[in-house]
């Protein structure tokens, strides 16, 4: 696999106040990938620096191989959608839409104006007009039609009902299976784009906590549920990520796959296994790290890995 | 349709099994595309894709070049003999593990299995069980 994308050590400080740390990855071509993470964490800033609309304070960025600052050839070749994207007070979307076909050389039109009118989206009214879900609609619609080689989706759905959002996938993944294209999907509703992606990156407080392919993370935590000192035998020399009582109930989320050894064990107990979505799995984890040392960060990127 | 916690491609390589055994999807029939798979499942193209290469690697599905994916011959009665083995795992198991809770010993289990297939109006044997 080629990467698209490749960071190295790359740091972020506002003042006093470190956003990225010292954070290095690499993107591969033509995948989606879920940048999940609490509010906060970096995911904005990371994505600003990639495409250059912001400076880091040090490390090193190569987009397609190449520095992506003041760059046109790396550039036209990648779409940021933003949550907040700022527009001129008159414009519309018409004008946003006529700018995006001349900046994105692989602009379709014939597919932007069906998703004109998948969204219903009303092209001459002023776009300081328009309602959060049609402002977030004019930012799917140039991000998809850009059909940029490189397109990010910053919390791309904020005011979009459950309607939309559906249309907002179905024509991503459609348009992706015809036209394969790198995509970075930053999103707080986890369990809304799990199927989407196919890699996950977890940023917490401006570090990687996770980078991995969905399907392996998909079976890397289980809950266990039974009576308390049952689970409490199960779980010795486990990593516990999560714990509620209810009564002499316990239930205990914990990392690691369960093998068939596990699985009699469990059985001769009496405890029954639950599997842990996505979601679940990032919000345990990023919880976990709020409250406890920085070393668990370490801790927990071996487990699950 | 798709269940947490476990790895999508093997729910995608399991759902086209069961239209196999089924008889949905018939032996020498062509298989749904992965991008047929990936926009009915709503899932990415490359993990529809790995499940059906998981097909194509057991040997239940294979490639005609330029066309598409065909059920292999024998298929059917391939997925048959593993679920068969894995039917004890997969249902009997957690069966009695719930009807030991209940104090339900195995002849009671065998008298409910007794009563409701008699409570089916078709026969209890199936086409696959003569075989």
């Amino acid at each position: 696999m080629t990467d698209v994308i490749e960071v190295q050590g790359l740091t972020k400080r506002y003042r006093d106040i470190i956003a990225v740390d010292d954070v290095s990855f690499t993107i591969e071509k033509d995948t989606i990938y879920g940048l999940l993470g609490r509010n906060g964490a970096g995911k904005t800033t990371v994505m600003s620096i990639l495409t250059a609309q912001n400076f880091a304070s040090s490390g090193d960025i190569r987009i397609f191989g190449e520095k992506p600052y003041e760059n046109a050839r790396v550039l036209s070749r990648m779409c940021f959608v933003r949550e907040s994207q700022k527009y001129p007070d008159d414009a519309k979307p018409v004008h946003a839409f006529r700018s995006a076909r001349l900046f994105f050389p692989h602009w379709d039109e014939a597919f932007a104006q069906r998703l004109i009118s998948d969204f219903q989206l009303p092209q001459n009214r002023r776009i300081k007009k328009l309602s959060r879900g049609q402002l977030s609609a004019v930012g799917v619609i140039i991000g998809l039609a850009s059909r940029a080689e490189i397109t990010f989706f910053d919390e791309p759905y904020l005011g979009l009902d459950a309607v939309a959002r559906q249309i907002f996938y179905d024509r991503l993944l459609e348009d992706y299976s015809e036209h394969p294209r790198t995509v970075i999907l930053s999103s707080h509703l986890i369990d809304e784009v799990a199927n989407l992606i196919e890699r996950v990156l977890v940023i917490d407080r401006g570090r990687i906590l996770l980078d991995e392919t969905t399907d392996a993370v998909r079976d890397r935590a289980c809950t266990i549920v039974g009576d308390a000192d049952a689970v409490d035998r199960f779980i010795s020399g486990r990593e516990v990520i999560h714990r509620e009582s209810l009564g002499r109930t316990t239930s205990v989320t914990v990392l690691g796959r369960l093998g068939a050894d596990d699985r009699a064990r469990l059985a001769a107990l009496g405890l029954d296994a639950a599997p842990v979505s996505l979601q679940q799995l990032i919000v345990r984890l990023t919880q976990h790290a709020a409250f406890d040392t920085p070393d668990v960060h370490a801790t927990i990127e071996e487990v699950v890995r | 349709m798709i269940e947490e916690g476990r790895a999508l491609f093997l729910q995608i390589a399991e759902g086209v099994e069961d239209s196999i055994i089924d008889g949905s999807l018939a032996e020498e029939a062509q298989a749904p595309s992965t991008n047929e798979l990936a926009a009915f499942f709503r899932i990415n193209p490359a993990t529809a894709a790995k499940g059906v290469n998981m097909l194509v690697d057991k040997g239940v599905l294979y490639k005609r070049r330029g066309i598409g994916m065909f059920v292999a011959p024998g298929a059917r009665g391939m997925l048959l003999a593993e679920r068969r083995t894995a039917f004890a795992d997969r249902f009997v198991e957690p069966l009695l593990a719930e009807a030991r809770k209940l104090g339900l010993g195995p002849d009671d289990l065998s008298r409910l299995i007794l009563e409701h297939a008699g409570t089916h109006a078709e026969p209890a044997t199936t086409e696959g069980a003569s075989r």
